[in-house]
């Protein structure tokens, strides 16, 4: 009986908790179209986000190429199908993994460095002094984080793809005997407007999931320091799980067209 | 002896013109925890008012009520003739300028030097100096006047608990406020520096003629610089006078609050 009610609290706090990320979403395409516009901070944050994970995106990138590529390399090789290698990696990295495992990778940077940043200024009545000054702290705060990870995320995506696929290429030198301007001709040859428009637009959806869901949590962070972590942990455990939701979808919508 | 014998008359002596800021009634509850239960208070042009009560009594709430960062159940707070819980955000932004908060954390911005810090409330009220805001002679000016000029280029984290306190004032001082509100102005710091923070609020409101709220549970301070006092015992003025009348109070409420 305990565990029942128990299960019906969580589901509703669940539900409870969409209905106030929507009404926070709401509120952000709203604030954002509403002047004056903070194009100092935007920019400031931009910077700070790419620069905080360029370095991480570049590192899994070139290790999910390297392995991608090692992995599927003697089963390609069974089939006597290794000279498709170029055309897979390509298109896997370039309409999945690529997007997917940038996205995860900020999710856990971004997201909760946000998360955290935010938790930590309502608990020490940094954004209340925002307010009681007349500057209007979710503009501020909240509207140019989104704005940036929204931004920011595709940029990234593309750094990454390109690292893998070189990562990729370098396997294929170490291994086999194919020249740089082959493997990458192959690749692009493979690739179609139909493969890098779904994944870019997808990689925008990705980024404004992190920016939201990290804003979200860490603006209305409550319980003191504890709230902080709990408010950048949960940040990253939200929005990746709304990463995969998204992902799922954009796949649905993506097949849609194809089969039109 | 009833709560009515120890509200002062005071304030019906004082002209009723000179009133800055007016509670009447105030309500505020959260969840089943009636923590204001019909608050009533005036203050005057150039006065020192201090609100004493325990912790949790809703000295905090009551200030929060005062600059709408928290909205009241019920009652009206008027601010220089306004009531700001009938105010539009554009109005209440405007006449928060002239009402300047002390937090109890000082609440600087951590991303920001002591002089962005400062600069940060000209953005949005540079109307207030006719659009002719020397931003660096202000900046530099409301430093001088809490004795922290060679501060400016520091970050908070590189301050003290009393530097940060003055820094905060600073800020607060800079837009030239007519009302300023003080929470625990003086709690978590030592007794030295604490009564170096009083010592320059009476310096400030000499200077300025501000009309100072100052919310503490620090009697040392309220006996230095309070005109009056209020005492916030469940959830409403319980008793109201000046310091040398309260604190000769019979009534054990009242002599909890003095006894050293």
């Amino acid at each position: 009986m305990l565990s029942i009610q128990s299960l019906r609290q969580q589901i509703d706090s669940f539900f409870i908790e969409i209905g106030e990320l929507s009404y926070f979403a709401g509120r952000y395409f709203k604030e954002s179209v509403k002047p004056p516009f903070e194009f100092k901070e935007l920019l400031r944050q931009c910077y700070s986000m790419g620069n905080r994970s360029l370095l991480l995106v570049i590192i899994t990138g070139f290790i999910i190429g390297l392995v991608l590529t090692l992995q599927t390399r003697p089963t390609l090789m069974e089939f006597g199908a290794v000279s498709w290698m170029p055309s897979m990696v390509g298109i896997s990295i370039v309409r999945e993994i690529g997007p997917m495992i940038t996205a995860l990778v900020c999710a856990g940077r971004i997201g909760s460095g946000i998360g955290a940043e935010l938790g930590s200024m309502r608990v020490t009545e940094q954004i209340d002094a925002m307010e009681v000054s007349g500057t209007n702290p979710f503009k501020y705060l909240v509207v140019t984080r989104i704005v940036a990870t929204t931004i920011m995320l595709p940029l990234l995506v593309i750094i990454g793809d390109a690292v893998a696929l070189y990562g990729s290429f370098l396997v294929e030198i170490l291994k086999g005997n194919v020249s740089f301007t082959l493997y990458f001709n192959q690749v692009f040859n493979s690739l179609e407007f139909g493969d890098i428009i779904p994944a870019t637009i997808k990689s925008f959806f990705f980024g404004f999931a992190i920016g939201l869901v990290g804003c979200f949590k860490g603006y209305y962070c409550k319980k003191g320091t504890a709230g902080v972590g709990k408010a950048a942990n949960s940040a990253v455990v939200f929005t990746s799980l709304l990463l995969f939701v998204i992902d799922f979808i954009a796949v649905f919508v993506t097949d849609i067209f194809y089969d039109l | 002896m009833s709560e009515g014998e120890h509200i002062s008359k005071h304030t019906n002596t004082m002209n009723q013109k000179d009133i800055v800021l007016q509670i009447k009634d105030l309500h505020k509850s959260f969840g089943d925890n009636r923590v204001l239960n019909g608050f009533n208070m005036t203050l005057h042009k150039g006065e020192n008012l201090v609100i004493m009560g325990k912790s949790g009594s809703g000295k905090s709430v009551m200030i929060k009520c005062l600059v709408g960062l928290m909205e009241a159940d019920k009652g009206s707070i008027s601010v220089m003739g306004k009531d700001i819980t009938t105010l539009n955000q554009e109005t209440l932004d405007i006449l928060r300028a002239d009402i300047g908060f002390l937090f109890q954390g000082s609440a600087l911005y951590d991303s920001m030097t002591v002089r962005e810090n400062l600069e940060f409330p000209l953005r949005r009220h540079s109307e207030k100096f006719d659009g002719n805001v020397d931003t660096n002679s202000l900046v530099i000016k409301a430093l001088e006047n809490v004795g922290l000029a060679e501060a400016i280029d520091l970050m908070p984290s590189e301050l003290s608990g009393g530097m940060k306190r003055r820094v905060a004032l600073a800020r607060t001082l800079i837009l030239q406020p007519k009302i300023i509100l003080y929470d625990e102005p003086t709690s978590g710091l030592d007794p030295i520096t604490a009564k170096e923070i009083i010592i320059l609020m009476q310096e400030i409101q000499k200077k300025y003629g501000t009309s100072s709220l100052i919310i503490t549970h620090d009697v040392d301070c309220a006996r230095v610089i309070s005109d009056r006092m209020i005492l916030l015992i469940d959830g409403i003025n319980y008793a109201e006078g000046a310091y040398a009348q309260l604190s000769i109070s019979k009534d054990p409420k009242i002599k909890a609050f003095f006894k050293h």
